[in-house]
Parts: structure tokens; C-alpha cells; sequence
């Protein structure tokens, strides 16, 4: 009973924990003036969130027996670990080729940056 | 636990409505392939969870499909946008 008490608390805890990235990505997403700080929120939040909950999720499988889904969901886990970082990349730098400018802010001083081609 | 899961669940497509806004009204491209993709994201840690309410493997499998359908259709339209074509070299 203990056990399972304990094992509940750290499944709401992770859960809780991955909730709170995903709305930290959502909140970023919306409200971050450009695309290169808006992937920067996006990916890795996203992944941190999905690896939580779904880290929480296989712990919860394990202990109710269901090995094979809690095989299947650490697999899927690996995925977004691996698939999300890489998509991030491949979308920053087909902005980044495409001539996407990254924003600053309209008072600061025009830098060394702003003399590189893109 | 279930009825946990349920908010947990209902919270997730609560963010990934919210991101349709940004998918929506995106200025540019990359913007829009972004908050698909991360909508794609959050559902199919939705879909993790209907698998667990309903005591079904099936969902998981859906899952599995789902997550690398996202990967591959990010990189095919990111690649796109890049060189303007599907096949061939990248210059």
C-alpha cells in the first residue's frame, strides 16, 4: 500500500512536471517575437515534457504489469529524445538558408553581426 | 489515477489548441511547420495516455506510427523550403 502510495506520488510528480514544460512551450510559441527564439522554446520543452509524462507513464506500466507497454512507450520516448531535437535543427536552418533575420531589439546598436552575409 | 490522467490529457489539448494560433496567424513558413509539429507532439503524448485510460495497445502502436509520421513529414517540408525539391543534392 505504502508502495504503491509512493509510486502514485512520483507519477503525479513527473506528470506534473511535464505539464509544466509543455505549457512553458506553449507559452513561448505564442508569445516570442521571432522564429529562431520560438524554436528555442518549442523543441526543447516539448522534449522534456513528452519524456516526462511518458517516463512517468512506463513507470505506472511497470507496476501494473504491463511490461511490453512499458517497453513500447520507453521506445517511443527514445523517438521524440532523438526525432524532436533533429526537426528543430532542420527547420532553424532552412530558415536560416532562407535568409530569415534574426530579431533584435529595434534600440540596439547596429553590431559586427549585421556586416556577416547569411 | 485515470481521472489524473484524464486532466492531464484534457490540459494537453487545451496547449496544443492554443498552439493552432500560432499556426494560424505564423508570419512566416518555418513558423507554421513549427506548430504542427509540436502540435503533433502533444498528441501523441495524448494518444500515450488514452492507451493507459483504456487499457489498450493498439493506441501505442497508433502512437509509434504518429511520432515518426511527424519526424519524416517536419524533415521532408523543412528540406523543401530549403533547396525546392524532395530528391537530389542539397545546393
Amino acid at each position: 500500500m505504502v508502495v504503491r502510495a509512493m509510486l502514485e506520488a512520483i507519477v503525479v510528480v513527473m506528470a506534473g512536471v511535464g505539464l509544466f514544460f509543455f505549457l512553458v512551450g506553449t507559452v513561448g510559441v505564442l508569445r516570442l517575437p521571432d522564429f529562431y527564439s520560438r524554436t528555442h522554446a518549442a523543441t526543447k520543452c516539448d522534449t522534456l515534457g513528452a519524456g516526462s509524462i511518458l517516463a512517468a507513464l512506463a513507470v505506472l506500466g511497470l507496476y501494473q504489469g504491463a511490461h511490453v507497454d512499458s517497453l513500447k512507450i520507453l521506445v517511443i520516448a527514445i523517438l521524440i529524445l532523438l526525432a524532436s531535437p533533429t526537426a528543430g535543427h532542420a527547420l532553424a536552418r532552412a530558415a536560416y538558408r532562407t535568409g530569415l533575420e534574426p530579431w533584435r531589439l529595434p534600440s540596439a546598436p547596429k553590431g559586427e553581426d549585421d556586416e556577416r552575409d547569411l | 489515477m485515470e481521472d489524473f490522467v484524464w486532466g492531464v490529457a484534457i490540459l494537453l489539448l487545451v496547449n496544443a489548441f492554443l498552439c493552432i494560433y500560432r499556426a494560424y496567424r505564423g508570419p512566416t513558413v518555418v513558423d507554421r511547420i513549427l506548430a504542427v509539429n509540436i502540435i503533433g507532439t502533444k498528441t501523441l503524448v495524448v494518444l500515450v495516455l488514452l492507451a493507459f485510460v483504456f487499457r489498450s495497445s493498439f493506441y501505442l502502436d497508433v502512437a509509434v506510427v504518429y511520432g515518426l509520421l511527424n519526424f519524416v513529414v517536419t524533415l521532408a517540408a523543412s528540406r523543401f523550403l530549403e533547396t525546392g525539391r524532395l530528391k537530389g543534392d542539397w545546393d
